[in-house]
């Protein structure tokens, strides 16, 4: 079993060279396991094994840095996908369930709206048009798909920012990422800019001139913003934002869970909606 | 069939009446420490469950270990503290991250972000062990530990937690733990079985040795 079966990730590497190592053990492959210790030593890598055990921790050390920082990007290429998926999927849904409700009204009384309403017919077997149905079938499965797409991003979004997540939940995180064009792209921009993603017609209307500055972008859907009087909401907005911006950090540099962030933004909405308003 | 603790595995009271597996190195999650030694809590740890549960680990201390499903390195860490050359195995990314910081300190632990169901993308990293530790927890975890078997050297040990709600959910723990045994004789002797509660529900530890 302890037969040489491949070469191992220190051949042809110099010892001196720790990117070379790096992708020596990223990228390499072997069939079996070898004595690669001795034959690193027997190869003039390492002066003995003490050595060797040493130029190996520094490599797995930095291949398994570099690998983690490569595969936490895919994640969020994967998430920015599932949420525009998700929007797609309901934009479709609605537009469809409009039409279908539209199409109902010229044969029946009471044809109802909106999704809710395509999902009764689907499921009316007394229907008599066939076309009608089926496209009714069509809205209620586009929906049933925004929804799995959602719970996929309530799985997957904790993974790639539990602390964006944790603070602004699954579905605001992956749109505030998508919008950013990625963690790292979120985690570098100034926090007003944060709290006006998603605003962007409104910014450039305010840019030229033509209008007041936004107080909020995407992050409106969040609790402590819309749960907040409408004169308050720019203070709400602002220290909501700076807490995100601040949890894309450290989602992005750090990646450990700092529960305390969720009990600062709730101690200070808390302050800001007990303002005295007019 | 109670078996001795590893060298550099003791247990210690911290104190109070109960006694801690505890082991020797820098504290990674916040356990509580008792000058050098640091707490090795069962109840997070299923090889440290199985130590509990007086499995016959045929652990000395300073063996090299490979070791599946390393995820954040609570356990591995504790490993690292004991025995020689350990090999850290995960291939979920973000555990990895907490599993780099265990490793920081940890001269002899060598983390790898790799798929413990391909192992020749690290055979050319990992030597001959002494001992496999698996702890994955996804469906097939037989099949993991046959095609890992190549590195056990002829008189290892597996020491495999199984978790049997992973290979299936609503079926029996007993009849899923039974199944997987099957598959494992293709390639090991099973020497134990321990059901690792009150520690972990639906998991059992197997001892096992490459045939």
């Amino acid at each position: 079993m302890t037969e040489h079966t491949g070469r191992g990730w220190f051949e042809d590497v110099d010892p001196a060279d720790l990117d070379g190592a790096r992708d020596a053990i990223e990228h390499g492959s072997a069939e079996g396991p070898g004595e690669w210790p001795a034959r690193a030593v027997e190869a003039d890598f390492a002066d003995d094994e003490a050595d060797y055990y040493d130029l190996l921790h520094d490599a797995t050390m930095s291949a398994t840095r570099d690998a983690v920082r490569e595969a936490e990007t895919a994640e969020d290429r994967q998430l920015i996908s599932s949420v525009r998926a998700m929007d797609d999927c309901e934009r479709v849904a609605n537009e469809l369930a409009e039409r279908v409700a539209e199409w109902a009204g010229r044969q029946r009384e009471g044809a109802g709206s909106g999704v809710a309403y395509a999902r009764t017919l689907a499921d009316d077997d007394e229907i008599a048009d066939r076309r009608l149905a089926s496209l009714a079938e069509r809205v209620t499965e586009l929906d049933d798909e925004a929804a799995a797409l959602r719970s996929h991003i309530e799985r997957t979004a904790p993974e790639v920012a539990p602390n964006l997540t944790g603070l602004g939940g699954a579905v605001l995180a992956a749109r505030l990422i998508a919008l950013a064009g990625g963690l790292k792209q979120l985690a570098r921009k100034p926090a007003g800019t944060v709290q006006v993603l998603g605003a962007e017609e409104a910014l450039f209307a305010h840019l030229r001139g033509r209008a007041p500055s936004p107080k909020h972008g995407i992050i409106f859907t969040h609790e402590a913003v819309s749960g907040t009087h409408p004169e308050n909401r720019g203070s709400a907005a602002r220290a909501l934002a700076g807490k995100l911006s601040i949890a894309a950090r450290i989602d992005h540099y750090a990646g450990d869970r700092r529960p305390e962030l969720e009990t600062e933004l709730h101690d200070r909405i808390e302050r800001i909606q007990a303002r005295e308003v007019e | 069939m109670s078996s001795e603790l590893p060298s550099g595995v003791e247990r210690r009271s911290f104190g109070g009446d109960d006694e801690w597996l505890t082991t020797r190195g820098e504290p990674v999650y916040d356990e509580p420490t008792d000058g050098e030694w640091r707490r090795w809590d069962a109840r997070r740890s299923k090889l440290g469950a199985m130590f509990e549960r007086g499995a016959d680990h045929g652990l000395e201390g300073g063996e090299t270990v490979l070791y599946l499903g390393a995820a954040a390195g609570t356990t591995v860490s504790h490993v690292a503290d004991f025995a020689g050359p350990t090999y850290a195995v995960e291939f979920a990314a973000r555990p990895t991250r907490d599993l780099l910081d265990a490793a920081e300190s940890r001269s002899n632990l060598f983390p790898l972000l790799k798929d413990a169901r391909a192992p020749e993308t690290y055979a050319h990293v990992v030597e001959p062990v002494d001992a496999i530790v698996q702890d994955v927890a996804t469906r097939g975890q037989a099949n993991v530990a046959l095609t890992n078997r190549r590195f056990l050297r002829e008189n290892g040990r597996l020491l495999l937690a199984v978790k049997t709600r992973s290979e299936d959910v609503v079926r029996d723990p007993d009849a899923v733990l039974e199944e997987v045994l099957e598959t494992l004789s293709e390639g090991y002797d099973v020497l134990e079985t321990h059901s690792l509660e009150p520690f972990h529900e639906d998991h059992f530890g197997v001892i096992a040795t490459p045939r």
